[in-house]
């Protein structure tokens, strides 16, 4: 690496490439977000796996209404984890694999720019269309509107922050045996905070509680998690690359 | 003094097999010293009978698993900061030991909690946290293990190990945060709720345990060290000895 980048300073001596965490995070985003586009695939089948994982509970469980109504938003929450984590490997692996990210640390960029711009495609590929789905299936467990929305709120908090930790350990499993059973033994523990409160807050909702401190304790996760991770994806990608 | 004269493999490898034997007759001292006081001295609890006995198992093991995690996490800080390979290999040679604390103290505690509780198990934040440290150790492990350079295994579980971290805080606060059905600490800086042979034996155990635990890592990174080093000099002059 320090030596592509004394070719590099060799090649263009008047003017060295300044890198910057914006200029990586945009440019990073912007392609995921093109390549998503027109593999639309990926996203339509995280989004898929969701509503079926969804509607098997009904089904496997029972149907009654009421039952259906308390277990709504914890199924709702783990199907929208687990859609969310089945993502994980499309932020890092197959740019692993052809050479791509090797690339992109040879960029001017820091890592920890174009790795958080790589994460929030993906978020907005995964952790938004499952928000956005999140009422639709909440109304076939037969969810109260406000429920719904407190709902939908906790997984617009949470699932940035699944985005972000799982990211990090997308990053450290790169190249590793195991693959996608190592990497659920890396993420799901790390989820299962951000999995309680989430759900827990259209709980404390549905059976008459205020769910301000789930969503207080989501949003201080998110601030925390956004403030810290990006640091723990720019060296694990580093990790993996060199 | 060079401080760092045992910061070396090579060193620290001699070092380690003179003071695991020691660790392991501390331990083993204290350990009979501790179930003296603790199945025999101390006086029968007023509300839990003889139940409440397991704590002298439970309890320093609980310490332990949170203990060990964190000096884990302080040696991975330690390997991906300055890069140091003892650092590495000490944290890899401390997370089986961890992990069988923490299966310990959970295994111990589902002894406890079905003749108190009514059940070996219930889904308490004390609890779940625990068992998700317990997953932690595993998912370093595992990690560490998955690939072919360990160096690389190294690094990638020292990262994992640091994230984890902060799982510690929400264990050990876990009963002040949350109402939960886990009672509360009984011994804390301020005094303590419990009689006293209760506690010297609690605290004779986890002195047993935090030797067991240190003579266990020692014998295990040395066969580490072995294992990495096996092509240098000194190992080879070890096996022709």
């Amino acid at each position: 690496m320090t030596e592509a980048s004394a070719l590099r300073a060799r090649a263009a001596p008047a003017k060295a490439a300044e890198g910057s965490f914006s200029g990586g995070f945009a440019w990073a985003m912007a392609r995921d977000l093109r390549i998503a586009w027109r593999h639309p695939d990926e996203a339509v089948l995280t989004v898929a796996f969701f509503a079926l994982v969804a509607s098997l509970f009904p089904l496997g469980i029972g149907a009654e209404p009421q039952l259906l109504a308390r277990i709504g938003p914890g199924v709702i929450w783990v199907g929208a984890l687990l859609a969310a984590f089945l993502a994980l490997p499309n932020i890092f692996a197959s740019d692993y694999i052809d050479g791509s990210l090797e690339q992109m640390t040879l960029s001017p960029h820091p890592a920890i720019g174009w790795a958080s711009g790589k994460i929030a495609a993906h978020w907005i590929v995964s952790g938004v269309p499952l928000t956005l789905l999140s009422p639709l299936i909440g109304l076939q467990y037969g969810l109260t509107p406000d429920t719904l929305v407190v709902q939908a709120l906790s997984l617009a908090l949470g699932t940035p922050v699944l985005s972000l930790l799982g990211g990090a350990c997308a990053a450290l499993a790169l190249g590793a045996r195991g693959g996608g059973m190592l990497l659920a033994l890396l993420a799901l523990p790390l989820f299962v905070p951000i999995l309680i409160f989430g759900a827990g807050a259209a709980e404390a909702q549905a059976t008459g509680m205020t769910p301000m401190p789930h969503l207080s304790i989501l949003l201080a996760a998110l601030i925390a998690a956004t403030v810290g991770l990006p640091f723990a994806v720019g060296t694990a990608v580093r990790i993996a690359v060199d | 003094m060079n401080w760092f004269y045992f910061a070396s493999p090579s060193t620290f490898y001699g070092l380690a097999g003179r003071m695991a034997p020691w660790c392991f007759v501390a331990a083993a001292l204290l350990a009979a010293w501790g179930l003296f006081l603790g199945l025999l001295v101390a006086p029968t609890d007023a509300q839990q009978g003889a139940v409440y006995r397991v704590i002298f198992i439970h309890v320093p093991t609980a310490w332990m698993s949170m203990f060990l995690y964190f000096l884990m996490a302080c040696y991975c800080a330690l390997s991906l900061i300055f890069n140091t390979r003892l650092s590495a290999m000490m944290a890899r040679a401390i997370a089986p030991t961890g992990a069988m604390m923490t299966f310990i103290a959970l295994w111990t505690g589902a002894f406890w909690g079905r003749p108190t509780w009514g059940a070996y198990w219930v889904w308490d934040a004390r609890l779940t946290s625990e068992l998700v440290l317990l997953f932690l150790y595993f998912g370093y492990i595992a990690l560490a293990n998955a690939f072919e350079d360990p160096r690389r295994g190294d690094r990638a579980s020292a990262l994992l190990a640091i994230i984890g971290v902060i799982n510690l805080p929400i264990i050990y606060f876990s009963v002040q945060w949350w109402n939960t059905l886990h009672q509360g600490a009984s011994v804390s800086f301020r005094g303590t709720s419990m009689h006293v042979t209760m506690l010297t034996g609690m605290l004779v155990m986890s002195g047993a345990a935090w030797m067991y635990a240190a003579g266990a890592t020692l014998v295990r990174v040395r066969a580490i060290i072995l294992e990495r080093e096996r092509r240098t000099q000194w190992v080879r002059d070890l096996g022709a000895a």
